[in-house]
C-alpha cells in the first residue's frame, strides 16, 4: 500500500496539496511528492478522509504540479537519534547541512513528542548560575526551566542567549551544559554569528545545530523545533545529558503557523494567529523539564522578538502563559548604553522561589532581590515624577530611591560581555548598592539580615 | 435497528467523523483499532463527529468506531481523595505505571482502585425507608474525611439488607427491597449537575487567611469568584494559595491547560503542608486534576466538567467543598479549538457563540444547596482568567465577569513592584459583604464592616492624592493629606501584601486581620492628635514602634503581640509632641 504513487492532485494552495481517491491515509502520516524534473519534496497529511486528503508541504509548493506523484510513506515524522547528533549540523528537516555522512540512527523518535506525565515529572529545583547578575539574582533560572528571552528587533538578545551558555553552569560545579541551538527563519548571519561564536568557545563539540534559515521553506519551520527538541529528549533522557535548548526566532515559526492556517482557511483567532496556537506553543514549552529516575535534563531558552515592542501581541502573550517566566529586553537601557539591557521589573522566574535560600545560594538571595526590585521600581516611578516637577518637591526618602534606580542600572545590570559574575559576587553588590539607602526606607528586609550582611550596619 | 459499530470517514486532528453508527449526543465511542476514547459531538445525518481525547496521529479512514451507550461519566467512592487524575478521571499514576513517563494513547483506567477493600460501617439498618442521597454508611477515607456512601440519586425504597465491613467499591453493600444493589461506587454523567433540593443564599465567608480577599473582598461558601489577569501577575500563586488555606473541607484542584511543573509542584508540596484548620496534611482533603498544555485537548474541554462533578459528589455529602479551576480561559480555548474544527460560525474572537452560556453553566453549578438529605454542603467555584495582554475586555473575561459575583483583579503593575498578592483594590469588587456582615460582625467584632468601609475609603482617597502628587509632588500637599499618603501607605505595606512564601505571613486568620486594619486606624487616629499638638509628620512615621508593629507580623504569635505594640506605638507618638 505504501509503495503506490498517487497522480490524483486536485488542488494546489500555498502550503498545501489537495488529492482525492486515496486508499486509507493516516492522519499525520509522512509525504513524498515526486515533481515532473524529477525532484521530490517532503511533506505530511493534515486532513484525511475517504474522499480526500490534505498535505502540508514542509518545502513549498513551488514546482508541483497536478501531474506530481504523491507516495504515503505509511508513519508519522521521526527523527533518526543516536549521540552521533552532538556536534553536527543540521538543516530544518534534519538532513546534514556540514556536509558530513547521514546521522546513523539509534533509533528513529516520532517528532510530535508525548507529553510528559505530570506524575512523573520532578520539580526543577537546581540553580544555575549564568555569571549575569540581573538573572542571577533577580530571574534565576532552574535546571529544566523554560524561560524565554522576549526581545526585540535591533536589540542583543542574542548575545545574551551566547553569554549565558558559555557561563551557565551549577553552582560549585564544572558539570557543563550540551547546546541544541535551533533557527528559525533567522538571517545567514545572525547563524554565522552564533556558529562563530560557538567555534571561538569550542563549544561547537558539545552542540546540535538544527537550521533553517530565512530563505528556507516556511513550512519546514513548523518541524525544526520538533526535531530538535527531539534530539534534546533523547540526548537527555536516554543519554543523560544536561541540555541547554536554544531557539531563535519563535515569532517566525508563529508566522509559519499563521501561513498554513490561513491557507487551510481556518477561522483565525486574535492578529490572524491560528486559535491553537496556545496549544501548539505549549507542545513545544513543555518539553522542557526533568522526569523522574532520569538524570538528564532539558532547559529551554527560547527568543523571542515583540513586534512592535508589544508584550501583549499574541506571541510573546501566549509565551509568557506557558513559560516559566521571561526576560525581558529594554529598548531604554539597550539605548542608554547598558549591557546586558535586562530590565527586571517585568522579568521573572517562576520557579526561582524554589531554587534559592541557605541551602542553594543564600539565605539572603530571597529577600535582597525583593529589596532590590521594590527599590528599582520605585525609583523608576519616580523619574516621571521628577521629569514633571524636578527633584526639589521630593522628600528624603525618595531621593534616595530615584538616585539607587540609576545606580541599580549602571553598577548592577551593566556588566562586561565576558563578565562572569558568582553569586556570592552578584548578592554581595546588591547590598553594596542597597547602603546607598537609609536603613529604615529597607522595608523588606529584616533586623537579622542587616546585621549580617549589610556593609556598614554589619555587626561582627 | 441500532448498530453500535461503524467507520471512520475523515481525520482532522482531534476531530473524527464516522460513518454507520447511531450513537447519541455526547455519547462515549471508542476510535479505530486501539480504541481511542471519544465523544460524539454533532450528528449530521449519517455521520457522527467525535471529539477524541487522545492524540489521533496515525489513525486511518475506514478504521471501525464503536459506541458504548454511556455518556461521559466519573466514578464516584472513597478513593476520590489525595488522586491525581487527567480530564477524563484517568489516575495519573496507574497511566505511569501503564505507559511510563510519556502519556501515550490508548489505555483505559478506572478512576477509582477497584480492588482495594475499604471498610464500611453502615448508619442505616433493614427496614428503613431511603431515598436519594440518603446516607447509608460511612467510610473513614482519610484522616480528616470521613466519606459518606449515599443512596444514588435516583434510587428508593426500603432496606432489605445492609452489612458493615471490608468491600471494595464494586461490591454490594446494601440491598433495597425492590432489588436495587446499592455499591460504595456510584457513576455520573459529568456534563450534568448532581441534584439537590434547593439553593440557600450563601451567609458564611469562605475564609482564606489572605487579608486583601477576606477583609476587603470575602467570597462566601457557596459563591463563585473570578480571578482574571495577565501572565506573571501571580494567577497560579494565588489559586495554590487558596488550595492550602481555605477553610473549605475539601479541594478539588483543576489544571486545565497550564504547565506541568506547576502540578508537579502542587504534587510534591501538599503532602507535606498541614492544613491549618484540621493539622493535617492538605492532601488528605484534595483531588487533584491535571490536563497540563499539552495533554489532548478535548480532555482539558472535559476537566473542569469531570472537576466539578466530583466537587458536587462531596458537597452532596454534606461538605464545603472548594474548586479552583486554573485556567478558564484554556479551557474555552479548547471549545474554540473544537469549534473551529467542525467549521462552526464563530462568535467574538473566534470562540463558539455558546461559549458564555457554557460558561454560566459552569460557575451556576456552585452553590449553598439543601443536600437531598436535608443536609447542608456548598461548592464555591474560584475561576482564573488569563486574557490575552491582560485586557479583560476579551470574551472569557467579560462572559465570567457577567456571572461571578467576586472579582479578584489581578494587576501586572503591582506584580512588577512584587506587591504580593498583586490584586489591585481600586477595580477588585464582591457583591457578598452584604449578605457576610452578620457574620464578621457575630463572629469577628460588631464594627467589622464599618473598619472595613474606612480602609477602602483610606484607599480610595489615597489613588485621588497620587493623582495630584503625580502633578506637584507631595511635600506641596497639606500635612493632614501628607499623613493619610502615610496611612494608605501602611495599608498597603503592611496590610494588603502578603508573602504566600513566608511560613508564617502566608496565613492571617480574620481575627488578625482585624487587629491589624484597627492598629492602621489607631496610628491615623493618634499621628493626628499629634500632629495638631505640634509633632513633626516625619517623627511620628518613624517611631521605632511602629516599624516594629509592621516588621513583626512574620513571627510566630502575632496576634497576641499586636495590642502590646499598638500601645507602646500610642505612647511613643505621644513622646514625639513632648519632643518638639
Amino acid at each position: 500500500m505504501t509503495s503506490k504513487e498517487y497522480k490524483t492532485i486536485t488542488d494546489i494552495k500555498g502550503p498545501l496539496v489537495f488529492l482525492e481517491k486515496t486508499e486509507p491515509v493516516a492522519y499525520g502520516e509522512i509525504v513524498t511528492i515526486r515533481l515532473s524534473d524529477g525532484s521530490t519534496k517532503n511533506g505530511q497529511v493534515l486532513d484525511t478522509s475517504d474522499d480526500m486528503v490534505v498535505v502540508q508541504v514542509f518545502e513549498g509548493t513551488e514546482g508541483i504540479d497536478r501531474r506530481a506523484g504523491v507516495k504515503f510513506l505509511g508513519d508519522v515524522f521521526k527523527l533518526p537519534v543516536s549521540k552521533g547528533l552532538v556536534g553536527r549540523i543540521l538543516d530544518g528537516a534534519g538532513r546534514p547541512r556540514d556536509g558530513g555522512p547521514d546521522i546513523v540512527a539509534d533509533e528513529k523518535a516520532d517528532i510530535i513528542g508525548a507529553a510528559i506525565n505530570p506524575y512523573s515529572r520532578q520539580s526543577p529545583h537546581d540553580f544555575i548560575q549564568t555569571g549575569v547578575s540581573a538573572i542571577d539574582c533577580c530571574t534565576t533560572l532552574v535546571r529544566g526551566q523554560k524561560l524565554p528571552i522576549f526581545s526585540a528587533s535591533g536589540l542583543p538578545h542574542n548575545d545574551i542567549a551566547l553569554q549565558i551558555a558559555r557561563q551557565a553552569k551549577l553552582k560549585d560545579s564544572d558539570e557543563e551544559f550540551i547546546v541544541v541551538f535551533c533557527a528559525m527563519g533567522i538571517t545567514a548571519e545572525e547563524y554565522n554569528f552564533f556558529r562563530a561564536d560557538l567555534e571561538r568557545t569550542g563549544a561547537l563539540e558539545n552542540a546540535a545545530l538544527f537550521v533553517n534559515l530565512a530563505d528556507d521553506p516556511a513550512v519546514e519551520r513548523l518541524i525544526t523545533p520538533r526535531l530538535a527538541l527531539t534530539a534534546a529528549e533523547y540526548l537527555a533522557f536516554e543519554h543523560d545529558y544536561h541540555v541547554l535548548v536554544i531557539y531563535t526566532d519563535m515569532t517566525n515559526y508563529c508566522d509559519s503557523l499563521r501561513q498554513i492556517g490561513a491557507a487551510r482557511e481556518e477561522v483565525p483567532g486574535r492578529r490572524g494567529y491560528p486559535g491553537y496556537m496556545y496549544t501548539d506553543l505549549a507542545m513545544l514549552y513543555e518539553r522542557a523539564g526533568i522526569v523522574k529516575g532520569k538524570k538528564g535534563s532539558i532547559t529551554q531558552f527560547p527568543i523571542l522578538t515583540m513586534p512592535g515592542d508589544d508584550i501583549t501581541h499574541p506571541i510573546p502573550d501566549l509565551s509568557g502563559y506557558i513559560t516559566e517566566g521571561q526576560i525581558v529586553i529594554s529598548r531604554e537601557l539597550h539605548q542608554a548604553g547598558i549591557y546586558p539591557p535586562i530590565n527586571v521589573l517585568p522579568s521573572l522566574s517562576r520557579l526561582m522561589g524554589g531554587c534559592i535560600g541557605e541551602e542553594t545560594t543564600r539565605d539572603d538571595h530571597k529577600k535582597i532581590s525583593d529589596q532590590m526590585y521594590a527599590a528599582y521600581a520605585q525609583g523608576r516611578e519616580l523619574r516621571g515624577l521628577v521629569a514633571i516637577v524636578g527633584e526639589d518637591a521630593l522628600n528624603e526618602r525618595d531621593l534616595q530611591y530615584l538616585k539607587f534606580s540609576d545606580i541599580f542600572e549602571d553598577k548592577f545590570v551593566r556588566q562586561g560581555r565576558d563578565e562572569d559574575r558568582t553569586i556570592d559576587g552578584t548578592l554581595n553588590l546588591c547590598w553594596e548598592l542597597l547602603a546607598n539607602i537609609d536603613t529604615k526606607y529597607l522595608e523588606r528586609l529584616d533586623d537579622e539580615l542587616i546585621s549580617k550582611y549589610h556593609p556598614t550596619e554589619k555587626k561582627e | 435497528m441500532s448498530n453500535n459499530e461503524g467507520v471512520i470517514y475523515r481525520i482532522s486532528g482531534p476531530v473524527v467523523t464516522a460513518t454507520g453508527i447511531d450513537a447519541r449526543m455526547y455519547e462515549v465511542v471508542r476510535v479505530g483499532h486501539e480504541k481511542l476514547m471519544g465523544e460524539v459531538i454533532e450528528i449530521h445525518g449519517e455521520q457522527s463527529v467525535i471529539q477524541v481525547y487522545e492524540d489521533t496521529s496515525g489513525i486511518r479512514p475506514g478504521e471501525p468506531v464503536f459506541s458504548t451507550g454511556q455518556t461521559l461519566s466519573v466514578q464516584l467512592g472513597p478513593g476520590l481523595l489525595t488522586q491525581i487524575y487527567d480530564g477524563i478521571q484517568r489516575p495519573l499514576q496507574t497511566l505511569e505505571e501503564v505507559m511510563g513517563v510519556f502519556i501515550t494513547r490508548g489505555v483505559d483506567a478506572d478512576g477509582l482502585d477497584l480492588e482495594k477493600k475499604w471498610t464500611f460501617e453502615s448508619t442505616a439498618s433493614v427496614g428503613d425507608e431511603v431515598s436519594g442521597g440518603q446516607v447509608i454508611g460511612t467510610v473513614q477515607e482519610t484522616d480528616t474525611i470521613t466519606h459518606k456512601i449515599m443512596v444514588p440519586p435516583k434510587a428508593s425504597g426500603k432496606i432489605k439488607s445492609i452489612e458493615s465491613g471490608e468491600f471494595n467499591v464494586t461490591e454490594t453493600v446494601c440491598t433495597l427491597d425492590d432489588g436495587t444493589e446499592i455499591q460504595m461506587m456510584q457513576e455520573w454523567p459529568v456534563r450534568h449537575p448532581r441534584p439537590f433540593n434547593q439553593k440557600y443564599a450563601p451567609d458564611t465567608p469562605l475564609v482564606t487567611g489572605m487579608r486583601i480577599l477576606d477583609f476587603l473582598f470575602p467570597l462566601a461558601k457557596g459563591g463563585a469568584a473570578g480571578i482574571p489577569g495577565p501572565f506573571g501577575s501571580g494567577k497560579t500563586v494565588t489559586q495554590q494559595s487558596l488550595a492550602k488555606y481555605s477553610d473549605a473541607q475539601i479541594v478539588v484542584y483543576i489544571g486545565c491547560g497550564e504547565r506541568g511543573n506547576e502540578m508537579t509542584e502542587v504534587l510534591d508540596e501538599f503532602p507535606h503542608l498541614i492544613d491549618p484548620n484540621t493539622g493535617k496534611p492538605l492532601m488528605n482533603r484534595t483531588v487533584m486534576i491535571a490536563n497540563t498544555s499539552n495533554m489532548p485537548v478535548a480532555a482539558r474541554e472535559a476537566s473542569v466538567y469531570t472537576g466539578i462533578t466530583i466537587a458536587e459528589y462531596f458537597r452532596d455529602q454534606g461538605y464545603d467543598v472548594a474548586l479552583m479551576a486554573d485556567s478558564t480561559s484554556r479551557w474555552a480555548e479548547a471549545m474554540r479549538e473544537i469549534s473551529s474544527r467542525l467549521e462552526e460560525m464563530p462568535g467574538e474572537e473566534g470562540y463558539p457563540a455558546y461559549l458564555s452560556s457554557r460558561l454560566a453553566e459552569f460557575y451556576e453549578r456552585a452553590g449553598r444547596v439543601e443536600t437531598l438529605n436535608g443536609d447542608d454542603g456548598s461548592v464555591t467555584v474560584i475561576g482564573a482568567v488569563s486574557p490575552p495582554g491582560g485586557d479583560i475586555s476579551e470574551p472569557v473575561s467579560q462572559g465570567t465577569l457577567r456571572i461571578v459575583k467576586v472579582f479578584w483583579g489581578l494587576d501586572a503593575g503591582l506584580a512588577r513592584q512584587r506587591h504580593f498578592p498583586a490584586i489591585n483594590w481600586l477595580n477588585s469588587y464582591s457583591l457578598y459583604p452584604q449578605s457576610l456582615n452578620q457574620w464578621f460582625r457575630d463572629n469577628i467584632a460588631s464594627d467589622f464592616p464599618e473598619v472595613r468601609t474606612e480602609i477602602s475609603a483610606l484607599l480610595k482617597v489615597e489613588a485621588e492624592l497620587q493623582e495630584i502628587v503625580q502633578l506637584v509632588g507631595s511635600d506641596a500637599l497639606p500635612m493632614d493629606q501628607q499623613l493619610t499618603l502615610e496611612v494608605a501607605r501602611m495599608i498597603r505595606v503592611y496590610f494588603l501584601q502578603q508573602n504566600g512564601f513566608d511560613p508564617v505571613d502566608a496565613y492571617s486568620g480574620v481575627e488578625q486581620q482585624y487587629a491589624m486594619a484597627r492598629a492602621i486606624l489607631t496610628f491615623q487616629e493618634e499621628a493626628k492628635k499629634a500632629m495638631a499638638a505640634g509633632a513633626v509628620l516625619e517623627d511620628v512615621v518613624n517611631v521605632p514602634a511602629r516599624i516594629e508593629l509592621m516588621r513583626a507580623r512574620f513571627a510566630e504569635g502575632y496576634l497576641e503581640k499586636i495590642e502590646g505594640l499598638v500601645e507602646e506605638m500610642v505612647s511613643q507618638i505621644g513622646n514625639s509632641v513632648e519632643a518638639q
